[in-house]
Formats: C-alpha cells, structure tokens, sequence
C-alpha cells in the first residue's frame, strides 16, 4: 500500500517533477485534440502520424538539429500528404494513411541503420522516455501545448460545427477544407509533443484512449471534453508513481492505466443506445 | 469590345434596389448550369430562376439532382459550366445569410451534442472565430427552440429524439442563424403527421415573412398541400411552377420516367416500360441514365 512518505518521496528528485508536469501537460493536449478525433473517426491517422514522426527524429539527430524540429516537419508533412492524397479522390483514407505511414516509418527505420554505432537514444524515442526530460525540453513542450490549445481556444467552435456537419458548416461559410487540414496540423503537433512522454508507439493511445473514454459516458460535447481531461491529466500522474514503485517503463505503465479506465468504463456504462442511435427512431 | 458591357449589364440587374434598400431579383438564379461528382454529372444545362419570398418544393427521383440542386445553391458545389447566383451574389458568398439542413441519414445521431448545441450552431458561422455566445445568441437559440416545440428537450442527446424531434431541432438550427435563404434536404421525410403540419406552418410563416425556402421531398401527396410552388428535377429541369404541376401524369412520368405514384387519394399507374422489381422499384430510378 502506498503511504504519504511513497507518495512525497519521488518528489524530491527533480527529475521525476518534470516528468509528472511534463506527462500531464501531454495528458491535457492530448485529451482536448484526442476529443475532436475521436469524433472525425481520426484514431488511425494519429497511430499514422505518430510512426511518420520517426525518419524526421533519426534526421534530426544525424543532423544534429532539435528532434522537435525534425518530427513536427516529418509528422506535418505526412498529415497534409494524407489531407491531401484522400481529397484526390482516387484512394480511400485509410488506404492513403497506410501506405503513407509506412513509407515513412520504413524511412526512418532504413536511416537508422545508417547510423554506424549503436545510438540508444532513439529507442527512447519509440518507447518514451519521460524521466530523462531536461529543463529545455519542458520549455519546448509548454510553448507547443500553448499553440495546439490556443488554436483550439480560438476556433473550438469552428471545428466542432464542422465535424457534426461538414456540409451545414460549409453552407454556412465555414472554411471547411481549410478546418480540416488545420486540424490535421495540430493532431501533428500533439504527437510531437508526446513524443518524450510515451514514445512513437504508444501516442495514440494517450490521443484516443481518455477521449473514448469519455465517449462512453458523455451525452455533450463539453462533458465529452471536460472527462477527457480528467482522464488525460491523472492518469500519467498515476501512471508515473505506479512505474516508480513497480520499477517499470514509464510510458507503457501510463498507457495501461489509461486503458484501465477505459475497460471499467465499458464495462460500467450500460448504454449501448448511443452506438443504436444512427437506427431509425422508434416513432 | 462586348464582353464589358454585357458584364456590366449582369451586375446592373444583379445591384438593383427597391425603395427599401433592399437588393431586388430573383433570390437564386442558374444559367445553364451543368454538375456533379468525380466526372459524373447529376445535373445538366439547368437554368432557373426562384423569385424571394418563395415557398418552393423540389422533386424527383432518387439520383435525379435534388440534392446537387441545393448544393449549387448553397455554394458547395461549384458548377462545371453556367453560372449559379444566390441572393444577388455568386454561391458561396452569401454563406452566411444561408441555412443549411441536410438529410437525417447524413447527420451522426450518436455525436455526444445536445439538442441546446444543435441549436447554437446556427449562431457559429456569425460569430466567427474569437467570439463566445452572448446573450443575444442564447436569446436566438431559445426563441427558435420554442418555435419548433424543443425546448423543453434542450438538454437531450440527439440520438434520443424521435424522427420528428431530430427534424424540429435541425429547423432550430436554420431558424437560430436567421437567414434570407433556407435550404432543406427532405424536411419533412419520416417524420410524424403533426410534425409534419408543424413545420411546414413555420416554414410558411418564413416565406410571407420575405425568407424563401427550398426543400426536396419524396412525399408529393405533402407537397401538394404544403407548397406554392414545385420544381420538377430528373437530372434536367423537367417542368417548373404552381404545385398543380404535380397533378399532371405527363410531367410526372417524365420526372419519374414511369412508375406507380400515389398522390393524394389517387394511385396512378404511370406506363411503365422498365419493369423494375417491385421491391427496389419504388427506391430507385436509375433507368434514365443510359438515355440521352
């Protein structure tokens, strides 16, 4: 049983107080755009986009640039491709969302292999590394968090009439195409600013994970977001305090306590009617 | 040389002002305009004109070009050829003084939204960006959900309405932005008989209020009760004017292309060279794209 002293006694090495503001930071970011994409049917694309990260990081580091830098250009670029290659018609999504992220990831996997000498520091990159946060990383992060939620601020509107209804938003003047590959953007930006936290291959579940959640339980959308950040928020604390005392990877004990409480939610929440609703009404 | 003054002549009818300041014309006007989607066109060498103030039903078979029709209007879809003016501008920019309902089917019904959001939307695209809801916009939002019989379900998901009440709150929605134009996709499609009497009451009271209103339908027995004026739309214009239209067996089996119809009282049994199963018969008319 965890007593106060197990609770206070982390908290006296700073490195494991960046990583509990840097994880809910992340947690927060993460829950407010994993709310809209959930609703746009985008889980896919953040697993995509997440992997297409990766040759931009393994770039940066041969390059000797910031990885924040080399994973936002790579991560944004394949969001519009993708944006860009479905609105041509000719593929479905999720087709040109899986031979994209694949390209790319297989890029930064063919450029690793370049490296000559055993680089340990990428795999924190696929698996998180949130312990091993620095001062300047903590600063890089919070400046993006305040641009992805600022945008979000500002056209929270916008992007919640044209998910509901692309075709009433767009006969209503909304920039709809351009809402779109914003928000894309932003679904990049996220992933980078994950990154540290939980790796490569485990963003999508901080993205998807409290926002499905929060699906199950939630009649509006204020609630739909104001759960999710619950969620997003105390599950990495959770989840840091859990790795600590068990001695265990870090992003991987916070992804499973998210999906803790997305299987007690499912199994609590006795309402299938919200999946029913798309049938036609009862009179 | 004469492209100018001509130019200039469609921009004088375009600006014209009544006493009141109001630009005067006709509220949508297509000059032969032909559309549709990837290489296909749903529509072609359509030219209309719907005067302000227009109570107007537009009708025909499933894949005949009603919906493209409302999507040319509203600006959404832009045309191939010809010109598509709406409210005196080109379409599309007059967005914002255009209500937009979709069909029930398009809507996701398990979106966590509540009828109140469904609502304020209508007040989104004024607002722009940076700017909350005032006061003002919760009064808008409030009078229309009275309007429609809604307010006491403010607070409900949309998936647990009724046919009718998904169709009363999406009419809040259009009634909350106070547009000049509404266009309305299968309004009244599956929903109840009060329902029904309902909107197309407040839809009235729209159109002697100066608004017009566009719908399509399926019902022609609703239509001929409720609408002044029809529009007959089988991938052409194939008849336009008073609703009686819709009592003429010649301009319905040409909409149609021959089917059996019920309308009113009367079931009318259109020649029916096609012979399509009766199960799918009723649901799809895709015959008459292989004619000229």
């Amino acid at each position: 049983m965890p007593t106060l002293d197990a609770i206070l006694d982390p908290l006296a090495f700073p490195f494991f107080v960046r990583a509990l503001a840097a994880s809910a930071l992340v947690g927060l970011v993460c829950a407010v755009v994993g709310s809209y994409m959930v609703l746009r049917g985008l889980a896919f694309m953040g697993d995509a986009l997440s992997h297409s990260a990766f040759p931009g990081v393994v770039a940066a580091y041969l390059l000797k640039a910031p990885f924040y830098l080399g994973a936002a250009l790579a991560a944004v670029a394949t969001a519009l491709a993708i944006g860009w290659v479905t609105r041509r018609g000719q593929l479905r999504g999720d087709t040109a969302i899986g031979v994209l992220f694949a390209g790319m990831f297989a890029a930064g996997v063919f450029l690793f292999s370049l490296i000559p000498n055993y680089v340990g520091d990428l795999f924190g990159f696929l698996f998180g590394e949130i312990l091993g946060i620095g001062v300047g990383d903590l600063i890089a992060l919070t400046v993006l968090s305040v641009v992805v939620l600022g945008t979000v601020a500002v056209l929270w509107k916008e992007f919640l009439y044209s998910t509901f209804d692309p075709l009433g938003a767009e006969a209503a003047g909304l920039p709809v195409v351009r809402l779109d590959y914003l928000f894309l953007a932003l679904i990049a930006l996220t992933i980078v600013i994950s990154l540290q936290a939980v790796g490569i291959i485990l963003v999508v579940a901080m993205l998807v994970t409290p926002a499905a959640t929060a699906q199950l339980v939630s009649q509006s959308f204020g609630r739909l977001v104001s759960i999710a950040i619950a969620i997003g928020v105390i599950c990495p604390v959770i989840g840091l305090y859990a790795s600590y005392w068990l001695n265990s990877a870090t992003g991987a004990t916070i992804v499973l306590v998210e999906t803790a409480i997305f299987v007690v939610a499912l199994v609590v929440s006795r309402r299938p009617s919200l999946a029913r609703a798309n049938q036609p009404p009862a009179a | 040389m004469t492209g100018l003054p001509a130019a200039l002549d469609a921009s004088d009818q375009l600006h014209q002002l009544d006493a009141g300041g109001h630009v005067r014309g006709p509220a949508i006007r297509l000059r032969d305009v032909t559309a549709g989607y990837d290489g296909r066109a749903a529509l072609e060498d359509v030219s209309l004109e719907i005067a302000r103030g227009s109570l107007l039903a537009v009708f025909g078979p499933n894949g005949g070009g009603k919906t493209t029709l409302l999507k040319l209007i509203a600006g959404v879809l832009r045309p191939w050829t010809g010109t598509v003016e709406t409210l005196g501008v080109r379409a599309g920019e007059a967005a914002r003084r255009i209500a937009y309902v979709p069909q029930a089917e398009l809507v996701d019904w398990s979106f966590p939204i509540t009828v109140w959001n469904v609502a304020m939307m209508g007040r989104f695209a004024r607002l722009g960006p940076f700017r909350q809801p005032s006061r003002t916009d919760r009064d808008a939002v409030t009078a229309a959900l009275e309007r429609v019989g809604m307010i006491d379900e403010s607070r409900t998901q949309i998936g647990r309405l009724s046919g009718g009440q998904r169709r009363r709150a999406f009419l809040a929605r259009a009634i909350a932005a106070e547009p000049e134009l509404y266009l309305l996709d299968e309004p009244v499609t599956g929903v109840d008989v009060p329902t029904e009497e309902d909107l197309m009451a407040l839809l009235t009271i729209e159109a002697e209020a100066g608004r017009t209103v566009i719908a399509t339908t399926h019902d022609l027995a609703a239509m001929s009760r409720h609408f002044e004026q029809v529009v007959a739309v089988n991938r052409r214009i194939v008849a336009s004017g008073h609703v009686d239209l819709v009592r003429d067996p010649d301009i319905l089996a040409r909409t149609y292309g021959g089917h059996l119809l019920v309308l009113g009282e009367r079931a009318v049994l259109l020649d029916d060279a096609h012979h399509h199963d009766s199960a799918s018969g009723s649901e799809r008319h895709f015959h008459d794209q292989g004619k000229t």
